[in-house]
């Protein structure tokens, strides 16, 4: 038993979704939460993060939306006094954040303890030379590596390190002149090329094609360790684990090799300490004997070197709690208070300990999700750093049908590893795409062994691949006389339906009857962590066609409806045939899938919530997705958990299995709000607002349609015909114009054409997006404001609703923007025509449910850009500001209740939401906003009016507040006289101004003291790039037009620059000159502590 | 693989359609299933398993192939027969020298592939162990049940081996020696020596005793040490060679089928316990020691057969993870005079190890050897010869 006497817990958040750091800190924070409250502890949360589910009401005890900076959190301590402090569920940034409060000495000023894994051993994880000499004192191996300034050096060290070799130039960014050498000739040459241009070169052994395996490890105060979780990482070392297609259970290493490692990755956790969980990852050699030439006797080695130890929950952890079922972050939470792992129980069975190590009796297999073409300029190869923004995991029992499920599941339109639509890039160079590749190469007629030779991947998964070749190419032979042995082969290896109409030319619906009438159809089987060995009462789910039978028999077992005592009378439910308290109402709410650019964990937020505003209604919830980073793939958020593919396939056979009553499409976002049509083509029962409105939404053009017939205001449009049409419709409205594919999220093709030769070129990209639906091409607003309306409709009357203003002008994607709630600069007219426009179409749409509006306003005009009869991005941001939950009320409105309106708009503090990017991970991206969104994450903070709460969330977003300088750069004259005022502010509180040519020049001649600085191209010093690598400069300000070409080069060398070195960079000129006005107007200290409660009462 | 139709049919009457794969002939005996994640060549090669045919919940088997022969836990394939969800045809490892199912084929046992290996695991965890066969084609065969049979007679060798001690790694086949020339071993003398009641003995259990210094006497079931209780009936030794042997501590084996039938190791146990040398018992070895130390022995509704049993150390917080692969267990309810649990099972609370009070007679269930399974309880091995040497000092 425990013997702390913890009562008030601090806990850290991971803060905005970045590259690297994402959703599963979500999911982390969150079992925390709940281990902590089970044991009647208060938990105080920092978390500027408003979209995630931690940070909701009913989860910690008090929530501060507030930058994870050691200046707010000490604040928040000296307020709470919590006696214990979790480091480890909020990533590198809560970690990172908690030992600098241990450094300077906060923590033990305010005796706060350090619960779990100790500071120390941290600290010993997060120095790379601290790490390496320990473990290497107690006889395990790291990697060696040694710094030498000659030849004669460089020989000897490649004598005691041994061959193969890399070797790094000591002073060179971007891996200039190193390379790979394998003998001494090899090396003697690399090293002399390299030693000509720096004073020293880095020795180390070369571990590529090294097969690269995690362990999560767990060990106890009472030194109880056990090893949950083994992954393997298809890519072999060289990629980032981030960035690997990695499968659980490892499926190459034998038994001595797994339980080898086992026994290393023990021993490392012992001897650092650690107290909860921790990942190590490991490179293993898979030619020992090759290595030992000399002596051929058979005899076991393992050859590996401890790569990396992260002593908190990580990316790994989550996808192997998922894998597993095994609630790592919950177990780590308990083991931090003291409790033993023989004290605690196996949330899933129940019945046996949490001092096991599951057993699989399936594989997990995660794909990395990459948006790298999002990012104007990046380049599309990945590598030793990590570029995905999200990521899926497909269970199955075939490797074949688990790699199939994930492709499906990444939601970029391709039916199976071998879709056409897959780029066809060599397989050779690591990219998104390598794995179409490969499977292209083999079909095409590659061997197994030159691929494995070339990409160092096992032969193992390259025969899984070529096993999915031949079926294909089997089920093609076969054509229309498909068999009932052929079509069960090929459902065992995953093949989707509507692949397989394909390759026998026929249509989805005749494969799936067929099917049907064969009996072919998917098994349901628990996660239950110990392969059947006990019962398991679990509700965690996958579905697959190599079973005999499902493990739960829908007919039989009635599902537990949580709180029946809550609803009061049938009757609150009028509009559907729905009725609560009869055990098997069960209602499906589809998740939003993979985190990707514009879809992440807002959409989980609004998932959770209507799950559980399902189930506190007296129905039985049913969650369907995809994605291991998500707290709705917890399974005890809803009554059922499928972890599961979001296609109309596996939709419906889960419907079917289930017999649910109806279908929620509308909270995850655009992926399910995508299966509507087809969905009820196949039988479900869509709940909310009809599909046929969905569709008059979604289509631009039928929706501009609607908005002429009720008389609302657009910008000028026209449905792409041709280019040529389209090109004379641009010349008649004058340019610039916009261009929007349908059906379409976070701005995906979409561009500004200023001229016609644009406007080819994008039309173009749009019709390689989105074949199947129109495009429409409109008049684009420069100087407009934007805003948007978030609300909830029940049978077409608006239940709440609320207005955000964003920050930016027209041309920057509502997600890149910054939010305002209340709005600050619209006139009332302006509020009162967005109300009366949404209340309208919410009436001819006949809206029940969530839905959002965008608006273009311009002088006391207001235009409608864009409507979404779905919960929005902005969802949970608006819920927690105003205190009115949108998503619960939404989901109140789909299940018909009857809900009286609530006003949402009456506050008298701000919420400012501001956008999280993450450009330094994407190599060359040029960090500008445009239509097309960029941001990878978002956070909010409150504030008593906008500067206050502005300040807060663009530090939290990881800007901090200049010092001493600012560099200004303002491409074209108009930029220039725009921003005169602020930058005349800036040298008023006593920034020292630094400006390029032309701006330093026009700043002088309005008498504002500036600096010169030569561009980066000019070669003169002193320079922008010497200044920014100096740390001279706090904050980069460069107002540009990203629609005009010219200049363009430099400034992106500038933006490049300021990003490479951590510099926060400012590039709107309506955030700059807020921000001005702003540290004008406050300082440090004025931005105040307060958490949520002070701001907001939830109104329900 | 061929296309050939196989069942599994089980004595309940359930049937399981898959394809024959391995040896193209039908098989009886005791259906059982385990749950490793890794090391079926291990599992396969396991004398525990005789006369049964082995389910393998992980779906995927055969990933790595078949290591050359030093690494298997005997010499051959004990299992009468394999059941197989998804059985890989294209295996990869520096170390694989042909497929499972070519190793299959060659060693003649019979494995049926294809079916709901998670389904036929429920079934079995329900109702038990089960009697079953695996039927190719029509070639019906009947119902064998292996444990109304001595299986530790047919697993255990039959003639004495010597083994040298093996502090380091390397190929061991010129290390070992039959005992007609005992001789030339002999001369270690500062090595203690363990006798090695071998009942179907996993061979990772002698590369841990020898690993540790110690010369390992590996001896049949039935072969008494103890020549100086030269008890009639009791024992094979033709050669007389007991009376070269003296041991300096008891090593029993794991080993197939129910305990109660090999009366003969269980006297042996009884002189080991009456000359009060160290005694250290693995699986079979336990339910041995407790029968001959006056205890029982019962068999379980389904068993024990995992990589991931929590097993508790009585009267301490600690737990270790291990391998465990038994049908029978230890009746706590009649512990033998003097001794007390020393291990017990976190999950269903079974016996998991004895331990005499005073003496240094002990035994667990589970494998400290590992192989296949986590290495958590290798430290026993010296537990038990730190007895063994200071008996032999």
């Amino acid at each position: 038993m425990t013997n702390l006497k913890i009562k008030k817990v601090l806990l850290l958040g991971s803060g905005a979704l970045k590259i690297g750091q994402a959703g599963e800190f979500d999911y982390s924070g969150s079992q925390a939460i709940k281990a902590l409250k089970e044991e009647s502890i208060e938990v105080i949360l920092i978390n500027p993060n408003i979209a995630t589910i931690q940070t909701s009401e009913g989860f910690a005890t008090r929530v501060y939306f507030l930058p994870l900076e050691p200046y707010f959190v000490e604040e928040v301590i000296r307020k709470e006094k919590p006696n214990g402090i979790l480091l480890s569920f909020g990533g590198q940034t809560a970690l990172n954040c908690g030992l600098a409060l241990a450094k300077n000495g906060t923590l033990a000023k305010y005796q706060v303890r350090v619960l779990g894994t100790p500071i120390p051993a941290i600290e010993k994880t997060e120095d790379r030379q601290l790490f390496a000499d320990s473990l290497i004192r107690i006889g395990l191996l790291v990697p060696t590596s040694k710094a030498v300034r000659n030849l004669a050096g460089a020989r000897k060290v490649a004598q005691s390190i041994g061959y193969p070799l890399m070797v790094r130039s000591g002073f060179s960014l971007g891996g200039q002149d190193s390379g790979v050498a394998r003998g001494w000739q090899e090396l003697s040459e690399i090293a002399k090329k390299a030693l000509a241009k720096s004073p020293q070169i880095l020795i180390e052994k070369y571990l590529g094609g090294w097969k690269e395996v995690e362990y999560e490890v767990v060990r106890d105060s009472f030194d109880n360790c056990i090893a949950v979780c083994n992954m393997e990482n298809i890519d072999p070392m060289g990629i980032h684990t981030g960035e690997s297609i990695v499968v659980a259970p490892s499926q190459t290493l034998n038994n001595f090799e797994y339980h080898s490692l086992r026994e290393v990755a023990i021993k490392v956790i012992r001897h650092l300490g650690i107290v909860g969980e921790c990942n190590i990852q490991f490179a293993l050699n898979p030619r020992p004997l090759a290595a030992e030439s000399a002596n051929n006797s058979p005899i076991n080695q393992l050859d590996y070197r401890i790569i990396e130890v992260n002593a908190r929950l990580s990316r790994s952890s989550a996808l192997a709690s998922k894998a597993t079922g095994y609630p790592l972050a919950y177990v780590a939470a308990k083991l931090a208070l003291g409790y033993s792992l023989t004290e605690l129980k196996n949330a899933v069975t129940q019945k046996t300990i949490a001092c096991f190590e599951p057993a699989l009796d399936y594989l997990a297999l995660k794909i990395p999700r990459w948006d790298l073409g999002k990012f104007i300029k990046s380049e599309n190869q990945i590598g030793s750093s990590m570029q995905s923004v999200g990521e899926v995991m497909a269970l199955g029992r075939k490797f074949e049908e688990a790699l199939q499920k994930a492709v499906r599941m990444l939601d970029i339109g391709f039916e199976g590893i071998l879709d056409e639509k897959a780029p066809g890039l060599v397989y050779s160079k690591p990219t998104p795409w390598r794995l179409f590749a490969i499977a292209k190469s083999v079909k095409g007629g590659t061997s197994v062994a030159k691929i494995h030779k070339q990409t160092g991947i096992d032969p193992f998964f390259i025969e899984k691949i070529k096993n999915l070749v031949q079926m294909e190419e089997k089920i093609k032979k076969t054509g229309q006389n498909l068999t009932t042995e052929l079509l069960r082969g090929a459902k065992e290896y995953g093949f989707s339906d509507a692949r397989i109409a394909k390759l026998i030319k026929s249509k989805e619906e005749t494969v799936t009857k067929k099917r049907e009438a064969w009996g072919i159809v998917p098994s349901v089987k628990q996660i239950d962590t110990l392969a059947a060995e006990y019962p398991a009462e679990t509700n965690y789910l996958y579905l697959t066609y190599n079973g005999e039978g499902d493990d739960i028999d829908n007919r039989k077992s009635k599902v537990k409806v949580e709180s029946q005592s809550q609803i009061k009378n049938q009757k609150d439910f009028s509009l559907h045939t729905l009725t609560p308290h009869s055990n098997d109402r069960k209602v499906i709410v589809l998740g939003s899938g993979p985190y990707r650019i514009g879809s992440s964990v807002e959409f989980d937020w609004c998932c959770v919530t209507c799950a559980q505003t399902i189930s506190q209604n007296g129905f039985a919830s049913i969650i369907i997705n995809c994605n291991p980073e998500t707290v709705s793939t917890d399974y005890d958020m809803a009554q059922k958990l499928y972890f599961e593919e979001l296609t109309a396939e596996t939709v419906m056979e889960i419907y079917k299995k289930e017999r649910a009553s109806c279908v929620i499409i509308s909270m995850g976002g655009q992926t399910p709000n995508n299966l509507a049509t087809k969905l009820e083509a196949a039988g479900a029962k869509i709940l909310g607002t009809s599909t046929k409105s969905i569709d008059t939404a979604e289509d631009r053009s039928k929706f501009s349609r609607l908005c002429d017939e009720l008389k609302i205001a657009q910008p000028i449009w026209a449905k792409f015909e041709n280019i040529d049409e389209a090109v004379g419709f641009a010349e008649k409205i004058k340019y610039p114009v916009l261009i929007r594919p349908s059906y379409v999220l976070s701005g995906t093709a979409m561009n500004v054409a200023f001229t016609s030769k644009d406007l080819r070129e994008y039309l173009e990209l749009a019709s390689k997006v989105s074949r199947e639906y129109p495009v429409v091409i409109s008049k684009f607003h420069q100087d407009a404001k934007e805003l948007e309306i978030d609300a909830v409709a029940e049978r077409g009357n608006i239940i709440c609703s609320t207005i955000t203003e964003h920050v930016e002008n027209a041309g920057v994607h509502s997600g890149d923007s910054t939010v305002l709630l209340p709005p600050q600069k619209l006139y009332l007219a302006t509020v009162k025509q967005a109300e009366t426009i949404a209340q309208k179409i919410a009436k001819t749409l006949q809206i029940s449910g969530p839905f959002n509006i965008q608006f273009l306003a311009t002088d006391n005009n207001i235009l409608v850009i864009e409507c979404n009869l779905r919960a929005s991005r902005s969802f949970p941001f608006v819920s927690k500001v105003t205190g009115v939950n949108f998503a619960k009320i939404a989901t109140e409105a789909i299940l018909g209740k009857k809900i009286k309106p609530v006003a949402a708009n009456n506050i008298s503090y701000v919420g400012v939401k501001s956008p999280q990017f993450s450009f330094s991970r994407i190599k060359g991206a040029d960090p500008i906003l445009r239509v097309e969104m960029a941001s990878t994450g978002e956070v909010a903070c409150f504030g008593h009016d906008v500067y206050e709460a502005f300040l807060k969330s663009l530090i939290a977003s990881g800007v901090s507040l200049p010092q001493k300088s600012v560099f200004v750069s303002l491409a074209g004259e108009e930029n220039k006289v725009k921003f005169l005022e602020a930058a005349r502010t800036l040298s008023n509180i006593g920034l020292k101004i630094y400006a390029t040519e032309g701006t330093s020049k026009f700043l002088r001649g309005h008498l504002i003291e500036a600096n010169k600085l030569h561009k980066i191209h000019e070669n003169k010093k002193p320079n922008i790039l010497s200044y920014l690598n100096d740390k001279k400069i706090d904050l980069v300000i460069n107002i540009f037009d990203p629609y005009f070409k010219k200049e363009f080069d430099d400034d992106y060398l500038i933006r490049r620059a300021t990003i490479d070195f951590g510099i926060p960079l400012l590039t709107n000129l309506q955030t700059a000159e807020l921000f001005v006005k702003a540290l004008a107007k406050k300082q440090l200290a004025d931005l105040k502590t307060l958490p949520w409660d002070a701001y907001v009462t939830p109104q329900n | 693989m061929t296309n050939n139709k196989a069942r599994l049919i089980l004595k309940d009457g359930t049937i399981f359609a898959g394809l024959a794969a391995g040896s193209q002939t039908s098989v009886a005996g005791e259906v059982v299933f385990t749950t490793g994640m890794v090391g079926y060549d291990q599992s396969l090669t396991d004398p525990s398993y005789s006369g049964q045919i082995l389910v393998f919940t992980y779906p995927l088997i055969g990933n790595w192939g078949v290591p050359p022969q030093e690494f298997w836990e005997s010499e051959k394939i004990h299992v009468s027969g394999v059941v197989i969800s998804d059985l890989t045809t294209n295996p990869s490892h520096w170390q694989s020298q042909k497929s499972l199912n070519q190793w299959l084929q060659e060693e003649n046992i019979p494995a049926i592939v294809g079916i709901d290996t998670r389904k036929l695991t429920q079934k079995l965890r329900e109702k038990g162990v089960m009697l079953g066969k695996i039927v190719v084609g029509d070639q019906d065969v009947k119902l064998y049940d292996p444990n109304a049979e001595n299986l530790v007679e047919r697993v255990s060798p039959k003639e004495v081996v010597i083994h040298r001690p093996k502090l380091e790694v390397g190929s061991e086949k010129n290390l070992t020696s039959h005992l007609k020339n005992p001789a030339s071993h002999l001369s270690h003398r500062t090595s203690p020596k363990v006798g090695l009641l071998n009942c179907g003995a996993k061979r990772n259990i002698l590369r841990n005793l020898r690993a540790r210094g110690a010369t390992v006497y590996e001896l049949p079931w039935n072969f008494d040490p103890f020549p100086e209780s030269n008890t009639p009936g009791v024992g094979s030794d033709p050669l007389g060679v007991s009376r070269k042997i003296k041991i300096d501590g008891l090593m029993i084996s794991n080993g197939p089928g129910d305990p109660k039938m090999a009366k003969e190791s269980i006297a042996i146990i009884k002189k080991a316990l009456k000359a009060k040398i160290p005694t250290f018992g693995i699986c079979l070895g336990n339910q041995l020691l407790a029968l001959a130390a006056g205890g029982d022995t019962y068999k379980l509704k389904f068993g024990h057969r995992a990589q991931n049993q929590p097993t508790i150390e009585v009267g301490k917080e600690r737990c270790y993870i291990t391998t465990q692969n038994h049908g029978f267990a230890v009746d706590e309810k009649r512990m033998p005079d003097g001794f007390r649990r020393w291990f017990t099972n976190a999950n269903d609370n079974t016996n998991e190890g004895i331990i005499h009070q005073k003496l240094p007679f002990f035994s667990v269930q589970f494998h400290p050897e590992a192989s296949p399974g986590p290495t958590d309880t290798e430290f026993l091995f010296d537990y038990f010869l730190n007895k063994v040497k200071k008996r032999a000092a």
